[in-house]
């Protein structure tokens, strides 16, 4: 096993709805998405995200995109227009989850 | 076959989006998509100082630009540029229409706004609970500046139907603007789950323009060819609910495999129950093809049956906001970044002031990414060309945030070295406007449609 950041095998989009963030993380090739599946777990991106997701994380699965789909609850410091943050609206969440050490075979 | 193009993502988008829809090659229908949630907040305001404001100004310029156009080609048009004043948008459009003498068909959707409505039916026994926190919208009442209901397609299929060349919506589903024009050719019905699910799936892949013709686009950016000339979205659709997402030929961007699937991941939640007024669409079932040079044909969509609520939108005040920058230079740059946020603290705590959050990020060093992205290694960090100190507050009291905003640039003197105020002058004072997300039941509320031929 090695270790790999996330971007080497997967790109991402990020976007708000309210005070959660969703990240879609899509594998760059089918044999990726097994791995990202593995690796890429709840209690994984819930500890990457320490200080800025709040809430609980969800994640769902797209085996038909060969792609992953997390909600990010209580992420955005009360939502969109509220947020003091340079990114209000979540939208370089995706680029912070690629940044991500996974191991891969 | 017909081919539904979008031309605006958000309002503010590029003004030569739609102009390029129309004049570069063929096209049914344009798709314009002006409305965020925020938006319908600022109209408010404007429609505030102006009565006669309250609608997306642009569009009206974009229609007197492009009229002669539209009837050569027969290009009909789709917009929510109605915004909270859609009746006055639609005036506006036939005004410069007469003025070009350019005969011209409008209709109207309305119906979404209920602001004026709500004590009634609260006093009915409707909550507007909150979708994310359960509470009941009696909560927040007296800060309510608007409540819109989100309508489906049927609404806009049935004004084209009368004719109309041009239509205008105020709150309407994002992705129902393209599958409007999809129940109006191929005569879908109202329980055909699976091809209104792939007019939604359509719409939601082209509703914010060229995110998925390779703009914003993570996957391999740097080989997205011509992104200054780059082309915004065109769905050809068929009566059996497939369909491909292409561009025009000779525009720059690149519409693939990848590209669709970020715009299709964005903003969802639940993939298998993506929830719109006309039916309650399944991502999983999605499947993609490459048919082509910048071109995705999306088959096999399936959905179920709408639900018996609209989504409502409901904004309200929530205080007032400020944000401050300035930028610390080559040697410390962070150092100093860090010991001026100290000392403006400091002096913020010395008057006294108090605050909801106040919040302080460092551009340069690991602001948007955060404690993922950890701090800069030791060995760097010194050697930061510049830092960008970005401090917000936020509160109730107006004052106390105007307080604040005086506080920034009297660091330019009386702070650590080597900083600049950004040349930005003092930040603004902005009145914060939250949203509500609430559900009403379809039997409580019916969209109303009109035509309205031009002033002659």
């Amino acid at each position: 096993m090695a270790k790999q950041r996330l971007i080497e095998i997967a790109h991402a989009r990020s976007g708000d709805k309210g005070d959660l963030v969703n990240i879609g993380l899509i594998a760059r090739k089918p044999e990726h998405y097994p791995i990202l599946v593995r690796e890429v777990t709840v209690e994984r991106v819930k500890q990457h995200f320490t200080g800025v997701c709040k809430g609980r994380v969800e994640r769902f699965e797209l085996p038909n995109l060969g792609a992953l789909n997390f909600l990010l609850h209580e992420a955005l410091d009360g939502g969109g227009t509220m947020a003091l943050k340079a990114d209000p609206q979540g939208k370089t969440y995706s680029t912070a989850l690629l940044r991500m050490e996974i191991e891969v075979d | 076959m017909i081919r539904i193009a979008n031309g605006q993502g958000f309002w503010g988008d590029s003004l030569e989006a739609p102009v390029d829809q129309i004049r570069r090659g063929p096209i049914d229908y344009l798709t314009l998509d002006y409305l965020a949630e925020v938006t319908m907040s600022i109209l408010q305001k404007q429609r505030m100082r102006d009565p006669q404001a309250g609608y997306a100004r642009d569009f009206v310029d974009l229609i007197a630009r492009v009229l002669p156009d539209l009837k050569e080609r027969r290009v009909r048009v789709i917009a929510n540029a109605g915004g909270i004043n859609p009746m006055g948008c639609r005036d506006a459009v036939l005004d410069r229409a007469a003025r070009q003498n350019i005969p011209l068909k409008v209709a109207t959707v309305t119906g979404d706004d209920i602001t004026d409505r709500l004590d009634q039916f609260m006093k009915r026994g409707i909550e507007f609970k909150n979708m994310d926190t359960g509470e009941p919208l009696s909560a927040i009442r007296a800060q309510v500046e608007r409540a819109n209901v989100y309508f489906g397609a049927f609404p806009v299929a049935e004004a084209m139907g009368l004719g109309a060349e041009i239509v205008i919506t105020g709150r309407v589903a994002d992705a129902a603007l393209t599958l409007a024009p999809m129940i109006h050719e191929f005569g879908w019905k109202e329980t055909d789950w699976d091809k209104l699910t792939a007019g939604i799936v359509a719409g939601h892949a082209i509703e914010c323009g060229a995110q998925v013709t390779g703009g914003n686009c993570q996957v391999d950016w740097e080989t997205v060819p011509d992104l200054a000339d780059i082309g915004y979205p065109i769905v050809e659709a068929e009566p059996d609910g497939t369909f491909s997402v292409t561009k025009h030929a000779g525009t720059g961007g690149r519409v693939t495999v990848a590209s669709v699937k970020e715009q299709l991941l964005y903003e969802i939640g639940d993939p298998t129950q993506y929830i719109t007024p006309d039916c309650v669409a399944d991502f999983t079932t999605v499947h993609l093809d490459q048919a082509g040079p910048d071109r995705v044909r999306f088959s096999g969509i399936e959905g179920r049956p709408a639900t018996n609520y609209y989504k409502v939108s409901i904004s309200y005040t929530a205080g007032y906001k400020a944000m401050g920058s300035l930028v610390y230079t080559w040697p410390d740059a962070y150092k100093k970044a860090r010991a001026a946020d100290q000392i403006l603290r400091q002096r913020l705590n010395r008057l006294g002031l108090r605050f909801d959050e106040i919040r302080t990020e460092f551009l340069g060093a690991n602001a948007c990414h955060g404690i993922p992205s950890g701090e800069p290694s030791p060995e760097i960090e010194p050697h930061l060309p510049e830092v960008v100190l970005r401090v917000g507050v936020r509160s109730e009291n107006r004052a106390a945030v105007d307080r604040f905003t005086r506080e920034i640039a009297p660091l330019v003197l009386n702070g650590p070295p080597g900083v600049s105020g950004l040349g930005l002058g003092r930040p603004r004072v902005e009145e914060i406007i939250a949203f509500w997300p609430a559900l009403i039941p379809k039997s409580e509320v019916r969209p109303e449609v009109a035509i309205w031929p031009s002033k002659d």
